[in-house]
């Protein structure tokens, strides 16, 4: 279990390596890296620039991944979420999740991504032409950790 | 007791963080003493459907006490991944 909070960019393969590294017994990694897109409600976007709550995040991103490993049989996780001003094109979020077999990988992954979503202390704000702008929470974002209770 | 705000909220309130003298036995007391204390901080508060409170790091409610807390920050609802 692994949790990192940064401005940095990161390596997804280099993340896989360090997950796997001396071990024969992991069968499926899913990874997801989330994006920046250039484009939001047809508006075009210059940049993205994410706050975050220093110290409860990382708490906050323990707490997601910690529930991740006690429901599902998982080998390795890791969660990478970037902050600060970022292009379109760049990564913002990496998660992974590692298992024996892929169902455990691939609902622990997607897991890890819903609660991220809604319930890390991240904030992000567009840069538009017209200045920036508040994205605002969805609904769906919220509907979605109903499945997982 | 330090208080924080983030994003919009902290665009609104003017300051990211502050210290503030306070007797209110709630979140919600506290929200409505900062209310009345200044302009600002009514138009922040103005929807309290689209704040979050956290205490000590840890996400709350409205009717939470305040008793013991050292640490309390408001936000919008997060939108991270």
């Amino acid at each position: 279990m692994s949790v990192s909070v940064q401005a940095e960019d990161f390596d997804v393969g280099a993340e896989l390596k360090v997950l796997s590294a001396g071990r024969t017994d992991i069968g499926a990694v899913v990874t997801f890296t989330g994006l920046v897109r250039d484009t939001a409600g047809g508006e075009g976007i210059a940049e993205m620039e994410l706050e975050h709550y220093p110290g409860m995040t990382e708490k906050a991103l323990a707490a997601i991944e910690a529930k991740a490993n006690s429901r599902w049989q998982l080998q390795a996780t890791r969660i990478i979420h970037r902050y600060g001003k970022l292009e379109p094109g760049a990564q913002i979020v990496l998660v992974a999740a590692a298992s024996p077999h892929r169902g455990d990988a691939f609902e622990a992954a997607e897991f890890l991504m819903d609660f991220l979503k809604s319930r890390a202390p991240f904030w992000k704000k567009e840069g538009t032409a017209d200045g920036g702008k508040w994205v605002d929470a969805r609904d769906a974002d919220e509907e979605a950790l109903n499945r997982w209770s | 007791m330090q208080v924080l705000y983030f994003a919009w909220v902290r665009e609104r309130i003017g300051v990211p963080r502050e210290v503030v003298e306070t007797s209110a036995e709630t979140v919600a007391d506290l929200v409505a003493e900062l209310r009345d204390r200044e302009e600002r901080y009514d138009l922040a508060f103005s929807d309290m459907n689209a704040i979050r409170v956290a205490l000590d790091q840890e996400l709350s409610e409205l009717s939470a006490p305040l008793v013991g807390v050292r640490e309390i920050a408001f936000f919008p609802p997060m939108t991270g991944g």
